[in-house]
């Protein structure tokens, strides 16, 4: 198979990798994201936690996959437990933060952060854990002639844009789905009129932390399974929901395939670009370094222009 | 003299200036007492902000960064002079602030947050790209800044009292600005923006001042700790350096700038014995940091006031 992404000259096979792998990771980041915008819409509490939800996932879709010998059972026994243990987090910690300032919440779940950082490292060990590629997606995909692209990288995409699907089914068409929305407009509003909107967030954060987790299973057999992993997956995050327009499941999905498209693409062509002005080493370590501020300026330039996002929940 | 505001810091700047003759005048404990009091330095800039403006940065380190790095690009440059050194550090990182500042300031609340961090963020990517300096390898520089040829920072007891020095003199200010008319424009405009527009005040250009400002000192913070590693990396812009910034500000309590320095120096303290006393000293760190959030509600500050 022709590694991908690796230097070389710019060409259509190369940007259409670029592309798959954009929106491959799009779709992890939007399932990040997902549970990051409703939660922090409709309670307006901002959970730094949320990316080790997804570290968490990883290391429970890992184990449990070598526990059982099956990758497909690792995933199934590892959504339930990813669900289970956000719920315990809310019900620890998450739950007497939702009356304070965005100030506490933002350090007491970075003490969290801290914690469940160091937590996988004593349980798992600080060396990267491994997950197989599950046999009936090994392999790759003839895209055109002389590219394969991987299965697993397809199904991913596939797997992701379904879970958007479904999501957008229960936010736009269900009850549940609706109170939320409501929630995220005006929670005190909805509360009024008989809402036990306290459980309706439990709701929106044990499935939050299952989609986070369900992202780190997915990501697991492609990315090294380690401590720290969620965070600059969480950082991403942020800028994803912020970008997206707070609250606003719809504006997450957008802005993270655009956030996975810039970031992946930029990391492929920046070190090429930066080529062109000086010498191979130094042009690769700027062009990565580019590509990683990308995002950031990005996010920076639709935030000078519209302050509250591209789909704000809040109109 | 019941007002802690005063005699806690007067009490812990005296402490500092006795402790090198107190038996701690050898060895690390020193250094980690000059870490202390850098960062010290910095939350209490960042206490501007957070406390005195409401603009809670999560890029602060940046600004720190910004001051290391001036450090850097002259020592590479063959310049170790103070009189370049400081000066260079500290304006370096006041254009950062006033650059990034301008657009940050447009926005508010949680959107504030994101956008200081994002700029924090490409502060450190761009640090990491710069391979003339090590990338993300980081830079030893080659000597600690000199004054006139000298090289008195090199003496740990002269770099002790030249930090405690200028934390006395970052403390003062901030704590004259907050006074001021202007940290009370300042104030006014955090609590009830709409007031202080009302009463003619715009809060644009204070923000932005108080910004520029806090961004400076930070700066100094930097040079400071540039010097007293000997060393920078991109690892001091990480936003994990901000979260633990804005985590000694709120330790110490935001009831003034007295709370920013007391919580700096517990936060330095307690995390440089938690790391001695066990390998996996995070795991009591984290959760020592949900307590406090949940039970120290006014700081450690608060704490005083009450008993």
């Amino acid at each position: 198979m022709r590694r991908v992404g690796e230097g070389g000259f710019v060409n259509t096979t190369l940007l259409l990798v670029q592309g798959l792998n954009g929106l491959q990771f799009g779709v992890l980041l939007f399932l990040v994201a997902a549970g990051l915008t409703l939660v922090f819409g409709v309670m307006d509490f901002i959970n730094l936690a949320h990316g080790v939800q997804y570290m968490v996932g990883a290391y429970l879709g890992a184990s449990l996959a070598a526990l059982t010998g099956s990758f497909w059972l690792g995933l199934l026994l590892a959504l339930p437990a990813a669900l289970v243990f956000g719920l315990v987090l809310e019900f620890l910690v998450f739950r007497h933060l939702y009356d304070r300032d965005h100030l506490s919440q933002v350090l007491a779940t970075f003490g969290v952060i801290l914690f469940l950082n160091e937590g996988v490292k004593v349980v798992f060990g600080a060396a990267p854990m491994q997950m197989p590629v599950p046999d009936l997606l090994s392999g790759g995909v003839p895209l055109m002639d002389g590219l394969l692209y991987p299965t697993y990288r397809l199904a991913i995409l596939a797997a992701g844009l379904a879970t958007a699907a479904l999501l957008w089914f229960l936010v736009e068409r269900t009850r549940a789905g609706m109170l939320v929305r409501a929630g995220a407009t005006n929670a005190p509003m909805v509360a009024a009129l008989g809402v036990d909107i306290r459980r309706l967030f439990m709701l929106v954060f044990g499935f939050g932390a299952m989609l986070a987790g369900f992202a780190g299973v997915m990501a697991a057999p492609i990315l090294s399974v380690e401590p720290g992993m969620g965070d600059n997956l969480l950082i991403l995050a942020f800028v994803v929901i912020v970008i997206g327009g707070i609250g606003s499941v719809r504006g997450a999905f957008v802005a993270a395939l655009l956030v996975g498209l810039v970031e992946t693409i930029g990391r492929g062509l920046m070190p090429d670009l930066m080529r062109l002005f000086m010498d191979a080493s130094s042009a690769r370590q700027t062009g990565a370094a580019l590509a990683s501020m990308l995002v950031y300026i990005v996010m920076a330039a639709i935030l000078a222009f519209r302050p509250a996002g591209l789909f704000p929940a809040r109109a | 003299m019941s007002n802690p505001r005063l005699w806690l810091p007067l009490l812990v700047f005296a402490g500092l200036a006795a402790a090198p003759f107190l038996g701690l005048g050898q060895g690390h404990s020193l250094t980690l007492l000059a870490r202390g009091m850098i960062f010290g330095l910095a939350a209490v800039s960042l206490m501007l902000l957070v406390g005195g403006a409401g603009l809670v940065s999560l890029g602060h380190a940046a600004m720190m960064g910004m001051g290391a790095y001036a450090v850097v690009v002259l020592d590479h440059a063959g310049m170790t002079e103070a009189w370049m050194v400081f000066p260079a550090g500290i304006l370096a990182a006041a254009l950062f602030a006033l650059l990034t500042g301008a657009i940050a300031i447009r926005t508010s609340g949680v959107h504030f947050i994101m956008i200081t961090l994002a700029f924090g963020q490409m502060a450190f990517f761009t640090t990491s790209s710069l391979a003339l300096y090590g990338g993300d390898d980081g830079y030893t520089l080659f000597n600690r800044t000199e004054v006139f040829g000298a090289r008195w920072l090199e003496n740990r007891l002269v770099f002790h009292f030249v930090c405690l020095g200028l934390l006395v003199a970052c403390w003062a200010l901030v704590q004259v600005l907050l006074e001021s008319r202007f940290g009370r424009v300042l104030r006014a405009s955090r609590e009830n923006e709409t007031r202080a527009r009302a009463l003619g005040f715009s809060p644009y250009p204070y923000r932005l001042l108080a910004y520029v400002i806090a961004g400076a000192m930070g700066g100094l913070a930097g040079v400071l700790l540039a010097n007293s590693a000997e060393f920078v990396a991109p690892a001091y812009l990480a936003w994990q350096r901000s979260g633990d910034l804005l985590f000694m500000v709120i330790l110490g309590g935001l009831a003034g700038p007295h709370g920013a320095l007391v919580g700096a120096l517990a936060f330095v303290l307690v995390e440089e014995w938690l790391s001695h006393a066990m390998e996996h000293w995070r795991l009591v760190f984290g959760p020592l940091l949900i307590l406090c959030v949940f039970f120290l509600r006014g700081g450690i500050v608060g704490l005083l006031r009450r008993g």
